[in-house]
């Protein structure tokens, strides 16, 4: 009998219990991006680590005003720089441990040398002799994805794979504004939460994805903010700040290390370059919203706090500035030397075995070379 | 050994046998995607699989295909070796960017340092009445993607053997299941499941002097059911069943149509773009001199899936290919 028929004994009932699957309060971001510098937290901080970290930018800054000047010499075929983000780029990736993973998008070069990557391996995708010029499992630094977002959900599944063996790993996955907006950046948040898997989501928002503002981007309060809908908490830094960067960073990485799962982190930060060196951001951007964002610059920032604070002196300034010199020296070296090419690494790595097909497509180019070579004498 | 009574069984039941045995050879093989664990698939292929090994091993993930498969790769490449399932051939279209742009270059792009042995079950084609979305043929995509085995069964002990493989495979493959052989059934012995079969082999399945139907997954029934038409007609037919699409075994394929000198290409799949171009251009390419008439195609219209209730007039069929072979130039011989 359905419930029409038995119209006269039905009793309208409530709906059964309901009530929020987790506590919304405690994920929400806080108002104000978290800094250190600057700050009476500053006081705190490892005078070390502060050092570190100062170096480390310094190398960083030149190694993209080198990489971009390579691009001007045809050296790289194009250099996305991470100018003005050297913060994000090298605090984050310092505050993993070693057998932990990274998982860079096109731009995060810093992140990747940080972890301990050779420079010019780090640029083999953008002068082009090859697309990853490195053995990911040798510095746990995955290929660097241009595929916007896509790599979210590879930094998941290892994570959660790692889990499963029982080792102890975290992921630290790289991500633009822009590539909130892609749908492997929900879906990779998702499994995350549900698995509860190791990885700190880290979103370095420069304001712009090649020249969209992040207003024609997203309507969400703050991009942290989307990480309660996953049931995960967010979390805001100032992107500049590197010992902000570093203490958030190392607080969602041991939080995950203990089994607490995903973080998903906003750093505030800023493009100063343009998109690559093919792009014009005159275009689409004023010099006031860039000269206010030089004046918060992530070097500046450091070297004031650590000169203010007697941690650093000239020389220590200089040495900082050498160090990063005979860097950039090595780099134009060694990125000025013609990349040896083996054209028959076509076939090499298609399949563990190349098909019947590619074995008569690599005969067919060598018999190319062969003859190339031929009239050339 | 004790003899065990070859009996016949599904290949729905070969593939749950394929995935249960591979499981238990290799802690490393994780079976995920919707469904899988506690209802043991929508087709039932992973049945029991949560309950035997864990729902670490068997898991029922969120219902996202580019997640899915984009955290497969995260497994793999942490020396994992995942087994997917795509619930039907249209469901996999959201994975496409994780599939083109990663799952098959990984190991490109990385200079051989980083394969990944990942294995994609796409059940797929028609006939059997489904709605909207749920009939796609969609080998077409895989074949076009440089990087990636696409293989497909026809018979019960093949969904065991090439299954295996796949699996045991350290290159991705997508394993495309004929949705509509999913409960035919075969003499098959569960006890001994056949060898692996090994990935990039054609077979013959019948026999024949006059001309050569290259077929595959759902339509080698059908062809062998228009061999036996045709030999009512006097045509003796040859049936290859390719089983590999990726790799092509072009050496078993030119052996027969040699040997014929005529060959009907037949696929669910649509005719232009299809397979059946590119087999059929391949025969012309490297047997041009033995054919006595052109080679012909028998596919699926070029218009997306029809109905369930018109779906009988779009997939080849006995009469279309008898159609086909009477068009084979057989006047010229005479």
């Amino acid at each position: 009998m359905t419930v029409m028929e038995q119209r006269g004994a039905y009793r309208p009932s409530p709906p059964p219990a309901w009530q929020p699957r987790t506590d919304p309060a405690p994920l929400l971001p806080d108002a104000e991006p978290h800094r250190v510098l600057g700050t009476e937290a500053a006081a705190k901080a490892d005078p070390a680590l502060l050092r570190r970290l100062y170096a480390e930018l310094v190398r960083g800054r030149r190694y993209n005003t080198q990489a971009t000047a390579l691009t001007k010499q045809g050296r790289l075929a194009v250099y996305p720089s991470s100018t003005g983000q050297e913060a994000g780029e090298i605090a984050a990736a310092l505050a993993l441990q070693e057998q932990d993973w990274l998982f860079p998008s096109y731009r995060d070069t810093l992140a990747a040398v940080a972890r301990g990557l050779d420079p010019v391996q780090a640029l083999t995708l953008l002068r082009g002799d090859w697309h990853t010029g490195y053995d990911p499992r040798e510095h746990r630094v995955a290929p660097l994805s241009t595929p916007l977002a896509t790599q979210l959900p590879h930094a998941v599944g290892l994570a959660h794979a790692a889990r499963l063996k029982g080792d102890d790993v975290v992921a630290l996955a790289m991500v633009g504004d822009g590539g909130t907006s892609e749908g492997d950046f929900h879906e990779a948040l998702n499994f995350a939460a549900v698995w509860q898997a190791p990885v700190v989501f880290f979103v370095q928002n420069n304001g712009f994805a090649i020249s969209v503002p992040l207003a024609k981007q997203t309507a969400a309060p703050s991009l942290a903010h989307k990480a309660v809908g996953y049931g995960m908490p967010g979390r805001l830094v100032d992107g500049n700040d590197a010992a902000a960067v570093h203490e958030v960073i190392g607080a969602a990485v041991s939080r995950a290390r203990e089994g607490g799962g995903p973080t998903l982190i906003e750093a505030i930060t800023y493009r100063i370059d343009a998109h690559t060196n093919a792009d014009d951001a005159t275009r689409y951007r004023g010099d006031s919203e860039v000269e206010a964002w030089r004046a918060h610059d992530p070097i500046a920032l450091m070297e004031h706090e650590l000169t203010e604070r007697g941690l650093i002196d000239e020389d220590g300034i200089k040495a900082a500035r050498d160090a990063a010199e005979a860097m950039a020296a090595d780099l134009r070296e060694r990125m000025n030397q013609d990349p040896v090419l083996d054209p028959m690494d076509l076939f090499a790595h298609v399949y563990a075995e190349p098909t019947p097909q590619l074995r008569e497509q690599q005969a067919q180019l060598q018999a190319e070379l062969h003859a190339e070579q031929e009239g050339g004498h | 050994m004790t003899t065990v009574a070859v009996k016949p069984a599904t290949m729905a039941q070969a593939l749950t046998r394929a995935l249960r045995d591979a499981m238990a050879a290799d802690p490393a093989v994780h079976v995920m995607g919707e469904d899988v664990g506690t209802l043991g698939g929508v087709f039932r292929v992973t049945d029991g699989l949560a309950k035997e090994f864990g729902e670490d091993r068997c898991t029922d993930t969120p219902l996202a295909e580019a997640g899915i498969l984009g955290t497969a790769v995260g497994m793999a490449m942490y020396g994992l070796r995942p087994v997917v399932e795509m619930q039907f051939d249209a469901f996999a279209y959201p994975a496409f960017e994780q599939l083109v742009s990663h799952v098959s270059r990984m190991r490109n792009r990385s200079r051989g340092a980083m394969p990944l042995p990942l294995t994609i079950r796409v059940p797929y084609g028609g006939g059997i009445g489904g709605v909207e979305h749920h009939s796609d043929s969609s080998e077409a995509y895989y074949m076009a993607t440089p990087g990636l085995h696409v293989v497909t069964p026809a018979t019960v002990a093949d969904a065991y053997g090439l299954l295996r493989a796949a699996i045991a495979s350290d290159d991705p493959v997508v394993f495309l299941e004929p949705k509509r052989l999913y409960w035919s059934k075969d003499s098959w012995n569960p006890e001994h499941p056949t060898d692996v079969e090994p990935i990039g082999r054609a077979v013959v399945r019948r026999s024949g002097r006059s001309a050569t139907l290259i077929t595959y997954g759902p339509s080698v029934p059908v062809c062998l059911e228009a061999a036996e038409a045709a030999a009512a007609e006097g045509w003796d037919l040859e049936v290859v069943d390719l089983r590999s699409l990726v790799p092509f075994d072009d050496e078993t394929v030119c052996a027969s149509v040699r040997r014929t000198g005529r060959a009907v290409v037949v696929h669910e799949s649509g005719g232009f773009g299809g397979p059946g171009g590119e087999i059929a251009a391949r025969i012309t390419e490297r047997c041009f001199h033995h054919l006595e008439a052109p080679v012909l195609r028998v596919a699926g219209f070029d218009i997306p899936y029809p109905p369930p209730m018109l779906e009988r007039h779009h997939l080849p069929g006995v009469d279309r290919i008898l159609d086909a072979v009477a068009r084979l130039q057989w006047e010229a011989e005479s």
